[in-house]
């Protein structure tokens, strides 16, 4: 557990107590935010959502240092997989499913997060494979460009085969079902009546702890050395023996798995998907966390996330009536008013704190003055 | 064969436009190796302006002549676009000059984020109609159809670029540009004042979009907050792949990537045989971009960087 | 002795400059061998062609008897190559152990899933990286800086923590461009016993240098370039004394003078 509260590493009582105490308050946090509606409940569980997004992506821009601004299309990926396999659209669409499945597609969890995280995978090493030889902001419009293509295919792939229903997208996709129990629906659970908003939320963030977990041990091992060297400087990293091709694919890959997971719990979670959801935008709100919260920072990262994602609920509950109180009308929707305001963060955080709001303590600062020279010690064999 | 010169002259009007635009793009990225990721916005700025500029003059003044509120549209958007760009160039580029390249580039998307909305706030988020200002009679071209403004278009990209080309080969302050681009520390040695000669590039940049932006505008007759993502990104794959920093380059590639997307829009529906059709045609300036900047990065012209002394 | 690195027949071109022609060595187990000559006469473009970042025109390469291809850095670092660079390269945010620990990774194999799940492998090797580390940073003098940001050392700890990473990939020859630079008397007599001592390791050092007392009290065999081709090689008295060299160096008037300063 000391894992999670670096500061705490020499006490272990003090770390299970810490950990107690989180753990308490976000189980008890949907019950207490739920008293203002389910509405909120709700950004908590895309809060968690965006956390597994924006881990993902860290590992991309954070730990290795590639600048991506097509990751929607992992998430994209994943959402039309699962979209895919789990509802009624392909045996409706072609004759030959609705033979093979005549009770229709269904995929539990446990095949699907697998598959996500694979397919999207998969992906990343294809769009990676080319790219990743490319400078900084070259490799950052060819993502970009990725993003695109892939939003405009699942836009238009609906003629001559419908694959992904087009602009309308696909709809009645299964909820998520672990041991028999529906998440889309209001359940009883050891006398506890929980709606369907809360079963999601605890999911995403059993998914998120599991995101952070992953993200920690990979950032203090051998391939999170070997990312920061690259990051640092690639041609020393690669004379250091450093495949630095391979290793920066593999971090592509991997933060794509975490977009590919998001993707497919989204689907579920919404129950429809439309190319709507994977547009560029959605690919700069995660830049932004990721660089808001602090680039390769992990704590920085989820707060970010949080952030940026609870926030808008704020301002859609708070700018709207405050407006018509003073102004009688509103004057500034809440959502052009929350894209002004990610705007403005992203040049203001450059500009003021480049490092993001939380970034990750700085090492220890050598004495200034001369070296001392020592003489070196005995051999080593 | 009709469809053929059809297409061909539309990708010349298209691959116009491209240019105006790219011509901006490259000439930022020459000097200070930034992707100007706001350029699209300024265009969209210059487009905006000139409509409201227009749709307050036809109100006040219903009886002056189309041309004339076209050139009044510009003549407003023009200065609009240059100061937007100027104080975006001091703002939120400036002081990262010698910030890692990730920070400028983050920088360039939040201004661009910024600008959109902005421009909702002022113009609304609907889609605007840009009025026929030149006489839309059609006009028949060796078999092919065009129009007043899709000439109008192609003319006055022509003679801007022939412009520039004289402002960058025959002048002191062309002079001073070309060396800015290639030594910026060496430059200021000379006595070039590298700030005064970035501020420059950035107002012909700007200036250059805003009629793009006019001209798109007037082309299909619609203007809203967010025309100018596409035609943006279009551009700078334009820009590269005439070989970025390179102006004639940025011209190449412009009418280049304008008659790629003009013939395979027009002709994508016979090659795959009607499984993918013209609603695919934004797809073919992303597929260009990345094939340029896999295969070939320094683009057909060749790129011209600054050297980071 | 037998032959570890023989290479030969070293040709680079850019555009109108010939920067090597037919450049070779033969260097033997356990030597100290130097590489000199005027500033611009092609040794960092040399290291840079037997390491893999400049890819020759020709030239055969072999290392420890088995050819080598000097087309993936990486592949150079695996096969048993390590360099320093002219301006240092270290990883300036990462610490001085971290440093280190990224030279061990060439002869590690811990992989993603390891880490994730901590596996026992994974955790043994991960501990066997960072004592080997810290017993390298021990070795070259520096063990008080483990924690420190490599970028705030003193100028002469980052050479030898350069020089403790490039130790950390286990090479079999040590290549070091221009270790002594910048540095002063003190820092140069105790960097000759570092380098001494992993000669005396066993380990076959490859060395760019212009101290010229370095050079002569260090190295056993020395080969010169000018102007990218090789004007002379040998023990490094004979190579002083030789004619060509001096001239390449001082210019041809100044023939007699040096002659006897430097005898």
């Amino acid at each position: 557990m000391t894992f999670l509260f670096p500061r705490l590493r020499n006490n272990q009582k003090a770390a299970w107590v810490a950990t107690f105490v989180v753990a308490a308050v976000l189980i008890a946090l949907p019950f207490a935010v739920g008293v203002m509606g389910n509405a909120w409940v709700r950004a908590l569980s895309f809060a968690a959502l965006y956390i597994l997004l924006a881990l993902g992506l860290n590992i991309v821009v954070g730990f290795a240092g590639l600048l991506d601004l097509g990751y929607v299309a992992f998430y994209a990926v994943g959402a039309y997989m699962y979209a895919l396999l789990a509802s009624p659209h392909l045996a409706s669409n072609f004759p030959i499913i609705a033979q093979t499945f005549p009770n229709g597609l269904h995929s539990s969890v446990w095949l699907a997060i697998p598959l996500g995280a694979t397919v999207a995978a998969f992906f990343g090493v294809v769009l990676g494979a080319p790219v990743l030889k490319l400078r900084g902001d070259y490799l950052a419009i060819v993502t970009l460009g990725f993003g695109e293509i892939i939003r405009i295919f699942l836009n238009n792939l609906n003629a001559p085969l419908n694959f992904t229903n087009g602009p309308q997208g696909i709809t009645l996709i299964d909820p998520v079902k672990i041991a028999g129990v529906s998440f889309g629906k209001t359940q009883n659970i050891f006398g506890l009546t929980l709606p369907s908003v809360y079963m999601y939320y605890f999911l995403f963030l059993v998914l998120a702890i599991v995101a952070i977990t992953v993200c920690i041990r990979l950032q203090d091992s051998r391939l999170g050395r070997a990312w920061m060297a690259i990051r640092e400087d690639d041609v020393a990293a690669k004379a250091m023996g450093i495949n630095v091709r391979n290793i920066k694919l593999l971090a592509f890959s991997l933060g794509a798995t975490f977009g590919g997971v998001a993707g497919a719990m989204f689907s579920a979670f919404q129950g429809f998907v439309s190319p709507e959801s994977f547009s560029l935008m959605e690919s700069i709100i995660v830049l932004a966390m990721v660089v808001l919260g602090g680039i390769g920072h992990i704590p920085g990262v989820v707060l970010g996330a949080i952030l940026l994602s609870v926030f808008p609920e704020v301002l859609r509950h708070t700018v709207v009536p405050v407006q018509e109180q003073l102004f009688g009308r509103v004057l500034v929707d809440a959502e052009v008013l929350r894209m002004l305001l990610y705007g403005l963060a992203m040049v203001g955080i450059m500009l003021y704190r480049p490092k993001g709001l939380w970034p990750a303590p700085e090492h220890g600062v050598a004495p200034v003055g001369k070296s001392q020279g020592e003489t070196p010690k005995a051999a080593i064999a | 064969m009709d469809t053929f010169i059809q297409q061909l002259l539309n990708g010349l009007v298209l691959g116009s436009l491209y240019s105006l635009i790219a011509l901006g793009y490259t000439m930022v990225y020459g000097i200070l190796n930034l992707i100007n990721f706001a350029h699209g916005d300024v265009l969209m700025v210059g487009a905006l302006t000139a409509l409201s500029t227009i749709v307050l003059l036809q109100s006040k003044f219903p009886g002056m002549p189309g041309w004339l509120l076209m050139i009044c549209g510009m003549a407003t958007a023009i200065p609009t676009c240059i100061i937007v760009s100027l104080i975006i160039e001091r703002v939120a580029y400036r002081p990262l000059r010698n910030a890692p390249r990730l920070a400028p580039l983050i920088t360039a998307i939040g201004v661009s984020i910024v600008l959109q909305t902005a421009a909702m706030l002022i113009w609304g988020r609907n889609y605007m109609t840009f009025p026929q200002l030149l006489p839309s009679a059609p006009l028949e071209f060796l078999g092919a159809i065009v129009t007043v403004t899709k000439l109008v278009v192609v003319a006055l990209s022509a003679l801007i670029m022939i412009g520039l080309m004289v402002l960058v080969n025959r002048t002191r302050l062309g002079r001073a540009m070309r060396a800015t681009a290639e030594n910026p520390r060496v430059a200021s040695l000379m006595g070039v004042n590298p700030n005064a000669v970035i501020m420059v590039t950035f107002a012909i940049g700007a200036a250059l979009a805003a009629v793009a932006g006019v001209m798109t505008a007037a082309t299909y007759s619609v203007a809203h907050f967010y025309m100018g993502f596409i035609p943006g990104l279009k551009a700078f794959t334009a820009a590269v792949l005439g070989g970025i920093g390179n102006i004639p380059g940025a011209m190449v590639g412009g009418i280049l990537l304008g008659l790629i997307e003009a013939l395979g829009a027009g002709y994508i529906g016979e090659i795959t045989g009607g499984v993918l059709g013209s609603n695919y045609q934004d797809v073919f300036a992303f597929i260009v971009l990345c094939a340029v900047l896999i295969f070939r990065p320094s683009g057909l012209l060749g790129e011209r960087v600054a050297e980071r002394a | 002795m037998d032959v570890i690195l023989k290479i030969t027949g070293v040709n680079k071109r850019f555009g109108g400059l010939q920067a090597l022609s037919d450049v070779g060595i033969t260097i033997h187990r356990g030597q100290i061998y130097g590489l000199i000559g005027p500033n611009g006469a092609g040794k960092t473009t040399f290291f840079n062609v037997i390491t893999g970042l400049y890819t020759p025109d020709s030239g055969t390469f072999e290392l420890d008897g088995k050819p080598y291809s000097p087309t993936e850095v990486h592949k150079v670092a695996e096969a048993g190559i390590a360099r320093t660079f002219q301006n240092i390269r270290l990883f300036p945010d990462m610490t001085a152990l971290e440093n280190v620990m990224v030279g061990r990774h060439v002869r590690t194999k811990a992989t993603a899933i390891g880490a994730v799940l901590r596996t026992r492998a994974t955790r043994d090797e991960e501990a066997g990286i960072r004592k080997r580390s810290l017993e390298l940073l021990d070795y070259v003098g520096i063990t008080r800086y483990a924690n420190f940001q490599a970028r705030t050392l003193a100028y002469g700890d980052q050479r030898r923590l350069e020089i403790a990473r490039a130790l950390a990939t286990d090479p079999k020859v040590l290549a070091l461009d221009e270790p002594a630079a910048g540095m002063n008397a003190t820092e140069k007599v105790a960097l000759r016993e570092l380098l001494s001592n992993i000669s005396k390791d066993k380990i076959t050092i490859l060395l760019i240098e212009h101290d010229v007392k370095l050079v002569l009290g260090l190295c056993d065999r020395v080969t010169v370039l000018d102007y990218g081709k090789m004007i002379a090689e040998g023990n490094p008295g004979d190579v002083q004394r030789n004619p060509a060299v001096i001239e390449a160096y001082l210019g041809g008037s100044h023939k007699d003078v040096a002659t006897k300063e430097l005898a």
